[in-house]
């Protein structure tokens, strides 16, 4: 008589009819490292507990160790497929703290680089939410447009990601001729790659479906949440920081913000993609603006700062004055005024704020940045209880989740 | 004193139609219908031009490695097509970005579940050494919990780079010799990182 | 007619009298202070009174400030030491108000706002793992970024931001300690 091995079941999970699956830490999606625990019966999500941590590097003990310089770089790697936002927001910080105030021209460039920056985080995040439908050619095919992105940067600053550009009261130096080159090739090349891309999605039949419905979420809710950002707007609340309390010089200039309505997938979805043909729009008008500096006036890229501004390598060797600025902002010997300040810019996600507390020396006293990512991800329980497992993934993958400013 | 030049010295000769060159054949002595060679010769020349890796793209590096993947950097030509997410269908792990000392037993666990042979390449400072972050949550490095061939540095290191640690991954694997996985070297090597 | 700082500031003062102190206005954002006890009675104030509608909570987190401990002789005995600061936002006025609430390293007890505020939920995760702050009420309470084995907490001002337990860093290249020291 042959022995019949009974399947050992987890300790009541018959009562409980609910198998526990890790969507584990090392992710298929190559969205970054964070862990979801679902309860699931069968197909359908019970619940769902979020871990976070993975990639815990300790930004804001390590801002209280470093000179407003050298934080820069820190920041850089928060929402990294946006780095140049990040950049200026925390410049725009020290700014407010010491009072510099930027030429126009400058907040123009700024402008540029930023709205750059958000078309190269919403391209990552709109391909990647075709992937995970399944629809691969997108991303392969916008990949290459952000390749541009990535080139406009380097003539710039030298780096391609973490790109750790500008200065406090401006730029490094000013663009130069192939820079602005680089950007007129985008601006051509551009429009037309994005209506591609969106033909490939917008009206198609099975991302409509997989997406419609999906992970909504209501406006009070999403205010509730803290949310902010694309996922806001998606929702019905056009929020956004660069219209609310405008910066650079944002007030100069002529856009809409797209507002969904259920906060879905698919509006989410599409009020990215709408943002980037604003951006689109915005470094337009302000390529167009900077052309109409003429003279002097065209060479500005930085105020007139010398305490706080690094100058230009040509210059430190050359000139006594220069020298001795660099010296001392390098070596932290610049002191900072007491006090606290909170700036928020618009990052990709939604409002980066940054809250600077300075007690006089050379490093913050205390420095903690308000993540959009960290806060909206708390909601995710909510928006997958009920649905389908490969609800969950396109869920996720539409949040726009970038595991550095989830953790910090 | 800088290095001396390592690409392009010896430009190989074009064979076909004016524009197509293939791959030399390894030493052996050959003749009409047999060729004799060294097994460990043809089996790493297999191995090495199809590579699978296995991403595991923790933080910025995985962005570039997004892009070395895409169609300008391309890393399919280097045999790697198909990088699967699986531990146990692939070759090479590539960790690229920093790892937590919360993320480490989950990445010694994912170095477990692959099958012998198993490189292991680490991509940007993070990965190789900690990178900027110095501070009491970052592993300084994964060589503190698995064994590493190649360590590529940069912050994130450009796709070139990348593909230059993968090309000095297949010169390893190419000329790897097949009693190397038995060997005590390898036991001891394995032992010291408390792995069996 | 839009909301200045001037009439919030009269209208926590006619709620909240003598309880709400140390009103600054620190780059244009108007910053207060009120006893630990009432910072919910305090948040929902600003949440329900229908001017000043303060209905989101845009950031929390905490400070350490290791030389302003408990004073021996205050006859209320509160410490100073571990600040927890609320960002509030009324998004139709479009006004910022930062509210600080004050409590001693020993108790470290701050009631939770995730009853008001869903969104306080994983902040108030995170300023306990980085610092000790207790809140009382909360749903789960545990380390949310640092590991869970961690015993200490640590963006307190007193431990360092180097892991200490590497044997291959060596100090005299850094400058510090080595063998000169």
């Amino acid at each position: 008589m042959s022995d019949v091995q009974n399947i050992l079941l987890p300790e009541g999970s018959i009562e409980k009819k609910t198998i526990t699956l890790n969507l584990g830490p090392t992710h298929p999606a190559t969205h970054g490292v964070f862990q979801n625990i679902l309860e699931v019966d069968g197909e359908r999500i019970k619940s769902s507990e979020s871990t976070v941590g993975y990639i815990h590097r300790a930004f804001e003990k390590l801002a209280e160790r470093r000179p407003l310089y050298q934080i820069t770089p820190i920041t850089d790697r928060l929402n990294y497929c946006s780095s140049p936002i990040n950049n200026m927001g925390w410049h725009m910080t020290c700014e407010k703290l010491l009072n510099v105030k930027t030429p126009k021209r400058v907040d123009y460039m700024r402008i540029i680089i930023m709205e750059l920056a958000r078309i190269s985080d919403h391209l990552i995040c709109n391909s990647i939410v075709g992937v995970d439908t399944g629809a691969y050619t997108g991303f392969l095919y916008v990949m290459q447009y952000r390749e541009l992105i990535y080139e406009i940067y380097e003539e710039i600053c030298g780096s391609r990601l973490t790109t750790n550009i500008g200065r406090i009261g401006g730029f490094e130096r000013n663009f130069n001729a192939t820079a602005w080159k680089k950007l007129e090739k985008f601006l051509d090349e551009y429009p037309r790659v994005l209506r591609e891309f969106e033909n490939l999605f917008t009206r198609n039949r099975i991302f409509m479906e997989r997406t419609i419905g999906c992970g909504p979420i209501s406006a009070e809710r999403a205010l509730n949440y803290g949310f902010t950002g694309p996922n806001l707007r998606a929702a019905g609340v056009d929020y956004d920081v660069r219209v609310h309390t405008p910066y650079s010089s944002y007030e100069d200039f002529d856009f809409t913000i797209p507002v969904g309505s259920t906060g879905d997938c698919y509006d989410r979805f599409l009020v990215r993609n709408q943002e980037m043909w604003q951006s689109l729009s915005l470094i337009e008008q302000a390529y167009q603006k900077i052309q109409d500096f003429k003279g002097a006036d065209a060479e500005v890229y930085h105020a007139d700062v010398p305490e706080y501004y690094l100058p230009e390598k040509q210059k430190v060797y050359t000139s006594m004055e220069a020298l001795i600025w660099h010296f001392k902002i390098i070596m932290g010997e610049i002191d900072m005024p007491k006090g606290e300040v909170y700036h928020s810019v618009e990052g990709g996600n939604g409002e980066l704020g940054f809250y600077l507390i300075s007690d006089g020396g050379r490093t913050p006293y205390r420095l903690h940045f308000r993540r959009p990512c960290f806060i909206y991800y708390q909601a995710y329980e909510e928006l997958v209880k009920g649905s389908m497992l490969s609800d969950a993934i396109v869920v996720m993958s539409s949040l726009n989740l970038i595991a550095g400013e989830l953790d910090a | 004193m800088s290095r001396p030049v390592q690409f392009n010295i010896n430009s190989k000769p074009v064979d076909y139609n004016g524009h197509i060159s293939i791959v030399g054949a390894p030493e052996g002595s050959g003749g009409e219908g047999f060729f004799a060679t060294k097994l460990s010769e043809v089996v790493g020349l297999a191995r090495k031009n199809s590579i699978w890796p296995l991403p595991f793209a923790t933080s910025c590096c995985g962005i570039e490695f997004m892009a070395t993947m895409g169609s300008h950097y391309d890393l399919s030509r280097f045999g790697s097509e198909r990088v699967a997410f699986t531990p146990r269908q692939c070759d090479l792990l590539m960790v690229m970005g920093t790892i937590a000392k919360k993320m480490g037993p989950v990445l010694k666990q994912v170095y477990l579940q692959m099958a012998e042979p198993r490189w292991v390449i680490a991509v940007g400072a993070c990965a190789s050494s900690g990178g900027i972050f110095d501070t009491y949550s970052v592993l300084q490095g994964i060589d503190q919990v698995i064994p590493v061939d190649v360590y590529v540095p940069g912050c994130p290191p450009r796709p070139e780079a990348i593909l230059d640690g993968f090309m000095k991954v297949q010169e390893l694997v190419g000329q790897e010799s097949l009693r190397r996985r038995n060997s005590e070297h390898y036991k001891a090597l394995l032992e010291s990182y408390g792995i069996q | 007619m839009s909301l200045t700082n001037e009439q919030i500031q009269t209208k926590l003062i006619e709620k909240f009298g003598e309880q709400v102190s140390n009103f600054s206005e620190p780059y244009g954002m108007l910053t207060f202070e009120a006893p630990k006890e009432l910072n919910l009675k305090v948040l929902q104030f600003l949440y329900d009174d229908e001017t000043l509608k303060f209905r989101f909570l845009t950031d929390l987190q905490a400070v350490h400030y290791p030389n302003d401990k408990a004073r021996p002789n205050d006859p209320v005995g509160w410490g100073r030491e571990l600040a927890v600061v609320y960002h509030l936002h009324n998004l139709v006025d479009n006004v910022r108000i930062r509210f600080k609430v004050f409590t001693d390293i020993n108790t470290p007890d701050v009631f939770t706002a995730t009853q008001l505020y869903a969104t306080a939920n994983w902040m108030e995760r995170e300023t306990y793992d980085f610092f000790g702050v207790n809140f009382v009420g909360h749903p789960n309470l545990k380390r949310i970024l640092n590991v869970d084995e961690m015993d200490y907490f640590p963006l307190r001002k007193e431990y360092p931001l180097e892991d200490q337990t590497r044997i291959d860093k060596d100090d005299e290249m850094f400058g510090r300690g080595g063998s000169i020291n």
